[in-house]
């Protein structure tokens, strides 16, 4: 593949991302999936979860995080230079940013009083339910047989779930299951 | 007449609320609200609100929505330029790098344990906050039915999240057309 069908390729996938990623964080991962790993294959399900991991783990949005990293993995994975895979980083993150630049423009501009229009309280109104069937979409895509490979996965994931109902930080969470991972697996 | 330094200050304070904020999204309104409207005074608590109502009707992540809606409001298109480039730099570099190490060490058999031990835990941090999520997005037994069926249709027919997203405004939207004729007999 030529260097610049991919850097339109990212370009297309996380622009698609930004548009269509309403209600941010985790409802944007089912559609990341689907177009990095189902689509195009710029990464396997397992670095997806690691990336989806990575931004747990550091600041800023999941959306951000994952044009990033994919930007830069999906250009060096096909054996072009990390200058190139620079490049690649920052025209996913630009694409993913760039529709949420005009909608918001034109909203500050035109209809300041979106928040009272009917017709988007009705929109809403679905939306946002449908927003938690995402979130629940992107937990199920990633229940499978590459970041669950034993009974101690379930172990961790058991464990993991019921210390975050309780509160525990989620970055102390990941420390802690890295921490876990290294004493059950041997090499 | 907006200057240099008017630019630059809205660059660092976004700048700042994106280097701290862990986890995105929720997590940083409590952070933004303290630098926005307590300590800059660009808005008040009222604008707050309306704005955090917009920032989440539209697609894309809410953090970069809101250091979006400031810019603008503060100082005009330009003004969004720069905090958005604010909001979004501290993350880009910090990924970056991360990218560049670990596609060196993602081989590394002992990064692999790691994340073996990892990959269920980021699972369960999705899944733990569904239902507080559900209850304030006003999920109850008459529209359970609507996250149930995006889920299953998401996950197991693959069906992509724009189709389901367009679905849900067509039917907000069809529903008060519906409503409207309704009241109107």
């Amino acid at each position: 593949m030529e260097l610049i069908d991919l850097y339109i390729a990212l370009f297309i996938a996380f622009f698609k991302i930004g548009l269509f990623g309403f209600g941010g964080g985790y409802a944007m991962l089912p559609l990341i999936q689907q177009e990095v790993v189902d689509i195009h294959g710029w990464i396997t399900v397992a670095d997806f979860t690691d990336i989806v991991a990575i931004s747990q783990t550091t600041p800023g949005p999941i959306a951000f995080n994952s044009a990033t990293y994919i930007g830069y993995s999906a250009v060096t994975e096909m054996g072009f230079a990390h200058g190139y895979g620079v490049v690649g980083s920052a025209i996913a993150t630009l694409a993913v940013s760039l529709p949420s630049l005009v909608l918001m423009t034109l909203v500050c501009t035109f209809f300041f009083r979106l928040k009272n229009n009917a017709w988007m309280q009705a929109s809403l109104s679905v939306l946002k339910p449908a927003i938690i069937g995402l979130i629940a979409s992107a937990a199920l895509m990633l229940m499978n047989g590459y970041n669950f490979i034993d009974y101690k996965s379930w172990i961790i994931f058991g464990v993991v779930l019921v210390a975050s109902l309780k509160k525990v930080d989620p970055i102390l969470l990941i420390l802690l299951s890295g921490v876990a991972g290294l004493l059950l697996y041997s090499t | 007449m907006p200057n240099i330094r008017n630019y630059g200050e809205l660059f660092l304070v976004f700048f700042k609320i994106g280097a701290f904020t862990f986890g995105g999204g929720y997590a940083m309104i409590p952070l933004i609200r303290n630098e926005v409207v307590k300590k800059k005074r660009w808005l008040n608590d009222n604008e707050f609100m309306d704005m955090l109502a917009i920032a989440q009707s539209i697609p894309g992540p809410i953090a970069l929505n809101t250091a979006l809606f400031v810019g603008n409001k503060r100082l005009g298109f330009k003004g969004s330029l720069f905090s958005a480039a604010g909001i979004i730099l501290p993350s880009f570099i910090i990924i970056l790098l991360i990218a560049i190490l670990f596609s060196q060490f993602s081989d590394n058999p002992i990064v692999e344990r790691i994340f073996k031990g990892i990959r269920p835990a980021v699972v369960a941090l999705i899944a733990a906050p569904l239902l507080g999520l559900g209850r304030s997005a006003g999920v109850n037994r008459r529209n359970l039915w609507i996250p149930v069926a995006v889920a299953l249709a998401v996950w197991l027919l693959k069906i992509s999240p724009v189709w389901i997203i367009l679905a849900a405004i067509l039917m907000g939207v069809s529903h008060l057309i519906y409503l409207k004729k309704v009241m109107k007999k």
